[in-house]
């Protein structure tokens, strides 16, 4: 590694061959931090249980070593909830990251946009609804399939309500609002005229949770999540000049309306593969880019950083729900419990300027 | 409507224009804005768009810079087609600075200047030696190299138009367009900017800008566009297109026009209702 000295107006830049780039030390210390203790909750969390396993035995499972019994627990048993944990919170810090970001307005989440009121909004219909179709479609497609199907239809209707020659952050925020609000009627409809038993299961699934996670599932959002951080990346170079608006980024030579549609994609992609693993779990797609911003001290929600927070969160809190508390509690009431302040916070620092 | 059709010049100081529109019909949702409008931009000048408001000046200056695509006609850069140039290639050769930009919160100066390198950069190559003394020279160049490390949100707003100026700078091009460089500046500050636009063209720049101060206009222009209703009424040098009539054509705008004590230009009294002498108008 070749760091070249630079003048000290700008920030030094490092070369590696052909490659280059800013070195911002702050900025990739806080990145490796809070991968190392996504990393070491993680490994917590598999730890942790009613067999409790010692932490470098977990991570000696986890490179393919230890013995037998410590495997089958790791990897059978443990493992899809953790990493259900990791994935559906970079998942959604990321697609968080995405949305504030294109609309240029820290309220902005996937919450917003109707994908996780859409996801609801089936799942509850297909609990609560008994009768030949219902019950035929959650048999073949399995309850999250049908419910990121949901998802991903909001998501898209949203999307496309709101384009008219490109996509404007304020129409975008409305409109996926409006369209929030008529799902979530819709939610409440079905709850209230639903039998009481149907009732409790939907009302399970609505608040979010890493409960019971199979591998067939886990593995699925895992690879979205995968090839969409990866899309992302690719992408976001040419995304940086969009902070300074879009004529000015189109004075730079961004092609803004693709690279804007592309990434909103990915977002509604990233939220709905959540959703499919976790539930709508609240809050996070909207704490996370904060979070993130405030540790890195960027003046916009960095991506790498912001999916390493919602990852730290989700498992941090799932680990909570099951230890701290003197009874189990799903994941998403606890990061509510953080969230919702989060946001009043965030609400009354506008206020107050 | 009668379409004033104006030959185009090949420029006051010599030389063959770099940007031209021809004959260039512009609108937003089935308004017709502009239509059929031809102007060359004279090279190594600076250029100043005026008009009354909704004349259609930040329109011709936006299409002339490929934000606005125009429904006929052709802006031409460099012999070519615009729209048909890859938006990253005319960014290395056109910067432009849009009407009162924004950054976001807490971004330093450095950081918001450095960004004029992207049409230079690729994923790969994120940012290089090059790209740093570029970056150091337009700060320089604008005199906010002090501010380098401030965030832009903590400056006056003369020295944020001077940052962004510099933005625009440090993207390397000749030619730039400037969309009301001095919008909510006090007169002060504008003069400071416009000083600025003068050092640009000094160094050899072509600069085209749109201005809503007359006299701010005449002052700091080599060549002025005047517009009205779409099309263009007059061009020239501002010593021969200023007269009281055209003023009055323009924008209907009763004043005098006298030699400026200061400069070699002329200056614009408007002449209004209040506080006027009835003896020194010049139809009292």
């Amino acid at each position: 590694m070749n760091a070249t000295e630079t003048e000290r107006a700008t920030a030094p830049g490092v070369r590696l061959g052909q490659v280059s780039f800013v070195w911002r030390p702050w900025i990739a210390g806080v990145t490796l931090l809070l991968a190392a203790a996504s990393f070491l909750v993680f490994c917590l969390s598999i730890a942790v249980g009613d067999f409790p396993i010692a932490l470098p035995r977990v991570i000696a499972t986890l490179l393919g070593g230890g013995e037998q019994v410590d495997a089958f627990v790791v990897m059978d048993l443990r493992m899809p909830r953790a990493l259900a944990g990791l994935v559906v919170g970079i998942a959604l810090g990321v697609s968080g990251a995405i949305t504030q970001s294109v609309a240029r307005n820290p309220l902005a989440s996937p919450d917003v946009l109707g994908i996780t009121g859409g996801a609801g909004t089936v799942a509850v219909f297909l609990v609560t609804v008994s009768g030949g179709t219902a019950a035929a479609v959650v048999s073949t497609l399995g309850l999250s399939a049908a419910a990121l199907a949901g998802g991903l239809t909001t998501g898209l209707l949203v999307y496309f309500l709101a384009w008219r020659r490109g996509i404007d952050g304020f129409r975008l925020i409305l409109i996926g609002i409006s369209v929030s609000a008529v799902m979530e009627a819709l939610t409440t409809w079905l709850l209230v005229s639903a039998d009481i038993r149907d009732v409790a299961r939907a009302q399970a699934w609505l608040v979010g949770s890493l409960d019971n996670r199979s591998w067939d599932e886990v593995g699925i959002a895992f690879w979205c999540v995968l090839v969409l951080v990866v899309v992302v990346a690719c992408v976001a170079f040419q995304f940086k000049p969009m902070h300074l608006g879009d004529d000015v980024a189109a004075g730079l030579g961004v092609r803004y309306t693709r690279v804007r549609a592309v990434l909103l994609l990915c977002a509604v992609l990233l939220a709905a593969a959540a959703v499919s693993a976790a539930g709508p779990v609240p809050f996070v797609a909207l704490v996370a880019p904060q979070v993130a911003m405030r540790l890195a001290r960027c003046p916009t929600p960095p991506m790498a950083a912001s999916g390493l927070v919602g990852a730290l969160l989700l498992t941090g809190s799932d680990l909570v729900a099951r230890t701290a508390l003197p009874f189990t509690l799903p994941v998403g009431v606890v990061t509510a419990a953080v969230g919702g302040p989060f946001l009043v916070y965030l609400l009354v620092r506008a206020n107050l300027r | 409507m009668a379409v004033q059709h104006i030959t185009t010049i090949d420029s006051a100081a010599g030389g063959v224009s770099r940007l031209a529109a021809r004959g260039v019909t512009v609108g937003y949702g089935g308004r017709t804005v502009i239509d059929g409008l031809d102007v060359s931009i004279p090279p190594g000048l600076v250029t100043t768009i005026i008009g009354p408001n909704g004349c259609g000046k930040s329109t011709l200056l936006r299409t002339l810079t490929r934000l606005l695509k125009p429904a006929g006609g052709t802006v031409v850069l460099d012999g070519e087609d615009i729209s048909r140039l890859r938006t990253r290639d005319v960014a290395k050769r056109l910067g432009l600075l849009p009407q009162a930009p924004v950054a976001p919160e807490g971004l330093t100066v450095a950081d918001l200047v450095a960004r004029g390198r992207h049409p230079h950069q690729s994923w790969l190559r994120q940012w290089s030696s090059d790209d740093a003394s570029v970056v150091e020279r337009a700060l320089a160049m604008t005199g906010v190299l002090d501010l380098a490390d401030r965030p832009v949100d903590s400056l006056s707003g003369g020295q944020r138009q001077r940052v962004w100026i510099s933005m625009t700078l440090a993207q390397g091009t000749d030619l730039l367009l400037l969309d009301e460089p001095t919008t909510y500046l006090d007169l002060a500050h504008a003069i400071d900017v416009l000083d600025l636009v003068d050092d640009l063209h000094e160094s050899g720049r072509t600069v085209v800008m749109v201005l809503h101060d007359l006299n701010l206009a005449t002052r700091y222009s080599d060549h002025l566009v005047v517009m009205r209703a779409g099309a263009i009424l007059a061009q020239g040098h501002p010593r021969e297109v200023v007269t009281e009539e055209l003023l009055y054509e323009a924008f209907g705008l009763r004043a005098k026009v006298i030699d400026d004590p200061v400069g070699d230009r002329p200056l614009i009294v408007p002449i209004g209702r209040a506080h006027v002498r009835l003896d020194r108008g010049p139809h009292a």
